[in-house]
């Protein structure tokens, strides 16, 4: 068994990790960034070893340092996660050549799988059925294009190299077909340092299934049952699930087969993910190969009460596995929520700052969660948001969904913009619950998915301000610490200058005998007072009970129905604004991929002039008016942080 | 700790009588602040608004911290003392909180009378710095003001408590290290410019804050410059050349902020310790005090039953209960603050003023803050009284309130007559805050008495001529002063001259003494020296 294990990892898997090799008896060594001096997983582990700056090109990916660190440390092995370094095929070749046991398959195993269109000759080979599609080396336009009408559009282009959804394109019609093209090239050589591509068919609706197998160095083979991810936004997963609901056994097995056939063609050892397109029709089409842990294992451990990282470990000390396959029960249904530091309401832009309200459902049994920040901690523009994974287990899909949105209503994050509420309401969706998936359920239900928020403003506004005229939660001896809004002689009355998105919203309240009013809306009466934490609400006398976070510039009032978040006022940043009339700002930390303007141009409103790149996506910044380029601060490669002035333009005279 | 029992009926129909008299009086008073809190009313206020101005009321509220308690002070100040509308006397004063830091805050209200100081502005002014002074409460002047009301120089310019004295105050309390700050909203003319240039940090708005000590008119007349106010004296010249401003702003509510951020800087902290006592919220309801108290002052009831609806939790521990029980004295606190208190149940005996002197030298002695709870029609008359030496009795409670350097508060619950006023620490007696009840009076004795005593000098008078006085004339005699001691011993008549800090709502009574006190908090108390007690 092994005696030390370096994890080259960071957040919620380093500290899952941790945990399953400190059960084990294993000693655990944390690596670490700037950024993660007092992060969880580096307090969780028994040593940690500094990388480098917060930057992961400058720390997690860089070999050496890793290598480095596990050779200072003793670490036998070293688990590389998922994302990083986890099927760096380099990697795995150093570990080997020091000696490391790297917690993975086999290099040969990566390199096979690493490009798609080499792993689809292999898989093809192996008699995995393929979705017909073009994985030549020839890449010019024209070929691609050619190949693409051969399949008949609409296809699908993908970044050989590829993964995770980027450099990856649907063209519906041959004439937007060269644009497609370029602009995934550009993004696949921005994340993977190489432009080849791949044209497949583009299938209508069908789900995302994908089989967790596991391979010994002895040559056994099983697969863990299935999981449907088919709940996707912008090919990245939002809620997964075990079992997969409504497929027959018959598929089930042949899937699982297949995937075992898939693994075996390519010597695999450990834990793999084979990922299948699942068509209506319950044809399947292999899509890729992960060769690593996924991030949505723990449901498949949920269902069959494995522990997926202890079997990466048996294995990897050359153990055989720990069950054959008719050893390997399902029970009950699971699922798994990724709750993100991010803003549905703005194309999922990532949020970052600091977690000032981190209040989770009790785990037990039913519910489990995989985080690696506490209460305090930060959401750096560094690295993936996510906040934490959220999974429940039911006796059945039903039960589990319940306890899925039950569990989502418990979990309050306050201080960065959270994805909980419209997680909500994919949980709560009646095709969701009708196991009616695909992986085009976000943009089919968008309209469901995305509610707009405005009509809900106005009233969580009047909460907010019973919320801070309700009295501090703590009593205190000062009268002046009470937020009573007293005013002598009259009754309490209290103005709340808010901003919600980028509006403003101002709200007076007065107190009257029968409770708070707002001026022009007498028939409604308020009260409030705080129970505990939540604040008890009561409206015309139906009484209900909120969360009102309320701490340094931020109001937000999570709801039965919805969260929102306010940000007080702010007397400076209105000035800024008229001062920042004529520039152009960084919307978040990043880096510069292209200006496309220079000084003396004339440019018009919405015209595109720069192209940023964060939080591993593109944005593009649009000229907010028409006028003359003044300024132009940065060039492509530069690094630029949130609000940084790219560049200045004369607006046009009129 | 003994929990104070009410023997209150809200059932009794004397009850119900008291409550609905009170009730209407404190209808009334709010009515009243109601139309005060207009300023100078529509028209003028949207002319204000227009400029891109808030009102001084606005101000207030950017400026405290969201949702606290402002302890607004003279309310009442100026009201029909002129024939002119002055409500509040154009200047906007009291207690908030900034940043968590108690302030004095002093606002000019431009929609009245342009903001000008008449009489009562002038005293008005200098109360809200006296308080400041004596809590050791920041001072934030928020100035918007043609500076003194020209036509009555005579009346604000001249004497000790006059303009000159705002200006005394500030350079005295800075030194005192209670930081001053103003923030130029408007007009600062003349003497008004010394306000920022004697501030400790100042704060000018662009396009709105003037400063100059002779404006445009005035220095056209003497040098036949012609000057734009905005190049005389705007923000630009005073933050950029002049250095008379600290800070510019861009508006109001920008200015605003930054007076926030000034004393979010100023290292401020109380003297004294927030007590760290649970607050209990007293057993029986404020509101109650309208029916037992009533407006007929000479209904008598027990004050118990009002003390029991102040203090925390109802607790009030007695001293010397059996003895002068015509005085009731007792420790409790108010929202965690420890008190002595010294409330009249009847007219002052010999013996009950002995006991409050001693009483308030205890307090005085253990720093216990004191509030009295003035009821008093005076002290017992008669020749069996003088006799057994009332007057010096009486002396010793008028001594012991004199010295006592503990934090003093008065709230008139009722009466306020002659003597009774001195040793129940009426205005003369320097109490910190002083608060008035609308149905208290407060005159050298009660009208009907006035009228008697004058009638008796007359019949007196007459009687030497061996005249006699007929019902009719007697009537006719005493009905103008029981009119005029009515009158004057109203408490608008009264709060509108700032014989006290403001009229209040008996149902506020605990918040009003809880903010008072923690108020008073952040000054230190001095050892207490009494003065010679005659024996």
């Amino acid at each position: 068994m092994l005696q030390k294990l370096l994890i080259a990892n960071r957040g919620e898997i380093a500290c899952r990790i941790i945990r399953t090799a400190k059960r084990l008896g294993i000693r655990t060594v944390a690596v670490y960034s700037d950024a993660d001096r007092h992060a969880q997983h580096v307090q969780l582990a028994d040593e940690s070893v500094y990388l480098g700056p917060a930057p992961s090109a400058e720390s997690y990916l860089v070999v050496d340092k890793v290598i480095q660190a596990a050779r200072d440390t003793g670490a036998d092995a070293i688990h590389p996660g998922y994302g990083f370094l986890s099927e760096n095929e380099d990697f795995a070749e150093a570990c080997s050549k020091h000696d490391i046991i790297f917690v993975g398959p086999p290099v040969s195993a990566i390199a096979a799988m690493g490009s798609k269109s080499a792993a689809k000759a292999i898989m093809s080979e192996a008699d995995v059925p393929l979705v017909p599609g073009y994985h030549g080396s020839e890449q010019s336009i024209e070929k691609l294009q050619a190949e693409a009408q051969k399949i008949g559009f609409p296809v699908l282009l993908k970044a050989a190299y590829g993964g995770g959804g980027k450099g990856m394109r649907i063209v519906n019609q041959d004439s937007e077909f060269a644009d497609a093209l370029k602009s995934a090239k550009r993004e696949a050589q921005a994340s993977f340092g190489n432009d080849k591509m791949l044209v497949e068919k583009y299938l209508g609706n069908p789900r995302h299934v994908e089989i967790q197998v596991f391979c010994d160095q002895h040559g056994n083979a099983v697969y863990l049952a299935e999981r449907d991810c088919s709940v996707q936004r912008r090919h990245q997963k939002v809620i997964e699930e075990a079992p997969a609901p409504a497929i027959s056994q018959r598929t089930r097995e042949a899937m699982g087969e297949a995937a075992i056939r898939a693994a075996q063609a390519i010597d695999y050892v450990g834990a793999g993910t084979v990922e299948f397109l699942l068509d209506s029709d319950s044809k399947f089409y292999f899509m890729e190969m992960n060769t690593r842990l996924q991030v949505e294992h723990p449901v498949t451990e949920m269902v069959t009460g494995q522990d997926l990282v202890e079997w990466q470990l048996l294995v990897a000390s050359g153990e055989t596995l720990p069950l054959a396959q008719d050893q390997i029960q399902v029970t009950g249904h699971a699922f798994e929520a990724r709750i993100y530091a991010e803003d549905p309401e703005h194309e999922f832009l990532p949020s970052t700052g600091t977690l000032h309200v981190l209040r989770t459902p009790a785990t037990d049994s039913h519910i489990r969660i995989d985080s690696g920040v506490i209460e305090g901690d930060e959401v750096s523009a560094y690295y993936d948001p996510m906040i934490a994974k959220l999974i429940v287990w039911g006796e059945n899909r039903t039960i589990a969904l319940r306890r899925l949105v039950q569990a989502l209503h418990e979990y309050r994050v306050g201080g960065v913009k959270t994805n909980i509420d419209f997680l909500r309401r994919i949980a709560n969706h009646q095709q969701f619950q009708r196991a009616e998936l695909t992986t085009r359920f976000i943009e089919k239900y968008e309209s469901d998915l995305f509610v707009d928020t405005q009509p809900l403003v106005a009233e969580y506004a009047v909460i907010a301000a019973l919320a801070e005229v309700s009295g501090t939660v703590t009593a205190s001896a000062n009268p002046w610490a009470q937020r009573n809004a007293f005013r002598l002689n009259q009754a309490p009355c209290f103005e709340l200058a808010l901003q919600y998105q980028d509006e403003a919203v101002n709200v007076a309240i007065e107190q009257t005998p029968q409770g708070w009013i707002q001026a022009d809306q007498p028939d409604i009466v308020w009260q409030a007072h705080y129970q505990g934490d939540r604040l008890i609400v009561s409206r015309n006398q139906r009484q209900f009970s909120v969360y009102v976070f309320n701490a340094g510039n931020e109001i937000t009032v999570f709801t039965e129905q919805a969260s929102l978040r306010f940000i007080r006022h702010r007397v400076a940043d209105t000035l800024s604004d008229d001062q920042a009339t004529g520039s152009m700002t960084a919307p978040m930390n990043g880096t510069i991929v292209e200006v496309m303007v220079a000084t003396g141009d004339t440019v018009a409103a919405d015209q595109a002039v720069v192209i940023m790149e964060a939080m591993k996506m593109e944005y593009t910044i649009r000229a907010s008016h028409a006028g003359t380029v003044e300024n132009v601060f940065y060039a492509a490669g530069d690094l630029v942080s949130d609000g940084a002035e790219l560049l200045s333009i004369t607006p046009e005279e009129s | 700790m003994t929990v104070l029992s009410s023997a209150v009926n809200p059932k009794d129909p004397t009850y119900a009588a008291n409550a609905e008299a009170m009730q209407k009086v404190v209808a009334d008073l709010q009515a009243k602040v109601h139309a005060i809190k207009q300023g100078g009313g529509p028209k003028y206020q949207e002319r204000h608004l227009a400029r891109g101005k808030l009102l001084a009321r606005q101000r207030i509220e950017k400026l405290i911290d969201s949702g606290s308690p402002f302890l607004e002070i003279g309310q009442f100040a100026a009201w029909e003392c002129y024939d002119d509308y002055v409500p509040a006397a154009g200047v906007v004063a009291g207690i908030g909180q900034v940043e968590d830091v108690q302030c004095m805050i002093v606002a000019n209200d431009a929609t009245v009378k342009g903001g000008t100081y008449y009489p009562l502005t002038v005293k008005k002014h200098l109360r809200a710095q006296e308080i400041a002074e004596r809590c050791h409460l920041p001072c934030i002047y928020l100035v918007d003001s043609g500076g003194a009301n020209l036509p009555r120089q005579d009346e604000v310019f001249p004497d000790r408590d006059h303009f000159g004295r705002i200006f005394f105050n500030q350079a005295r309390m800075s030194a005192l290290g209670i930081p001053q700050i103003a923030v130029v909203m408007g007009l600062c003319t003349a003497g008004g410019a010394y306000v920022p240039a004697m501030a400790d940090e100042s704060i000018i708005v662009k396009e709105q804050g003037t400063i100059f000590l002779a404006g445009p008119p005035l220095v056209k007349a003497a040098t036949g410059e012609e000057v734009s106010a905005e190049e005389l004296g705007g923000a630009n010249v005073h933050t950029r050349v002049s250095g008379v401003a600290d800070h510019f702003a861009q508006n109001d509510e920008h200015a605003l902020a930054l007076a926030r951020r000034s004393v979010a800087r100023l290292n401020f902290k109380p003297a004294q310790p927030v007590p760290q006592h649970a607050v209990e919220e007293p057993l029986y309801d404020a509101a109650e005090i309208y029916g037992i108290v009533g407006t007929d002052l000479r209904k008598p009831y027990d004050v118990r039953e009002v003390i029991a609806r102040i203090v925390d939790g109802s607790n009030f521990d007695e001293f010397k209960q059996n003895y002068g029980n015509t005085l009731v004295t007792g420790f409790a606190r108010i929202h965690g603050y420890p008190v002595g208190i010294v409330a009249n149940n009847g007219i002052l005996f010999s013996e009950s003023a002995q006991k409050g002197a001693h009483f308030i030298e205890l307090c005085a002695q253990r720093k216990i803050p004191l509030v009295f709870l003035q009821n008093i029609t005076g002290f017992m008359v008669g020749k069996k009284y003088e006799a057994e030496g009332i007057a010096k009795h009486g002396a010793k409670m008028v001594t012991a309130v004199s010295c006592a350097e503990v934090p003093k508060f008065t709230v008139l619950i009722g009466g306020s007559y002659g003597a009774g006023n001195y040793g129940m620490c009426g205005r003369a007696y320097d109490p910190t805050l002083m608060f008035m009840w609308p149905n208290a009076r407060i005159s050298v004795m009660g009208g009907e008495q006035a009228a008697g005593v004058m009638a008796q000098v007359t019949k007196d008078n007459l009687a030497r001529q061996n005249k006699t006085l007929s019902e009719a004339a007697e009537k006719e005699l005493k009905e103008p002063i029981i009119e005029q001691y009515e009158a004057q011993g109203h408490p608008y008549y009264a709060s509108a001259r700032l014989w006290d800090d403001g009229i209040i709502d008996p149902a506020q009574t605990r918040t009003v003494l809880g903010l008072s006190l923690a108020a008073a908090n952040n000054a230190p108390i001095a050892d207490t020296k009494f003065g010679v007690f005659r024996m």
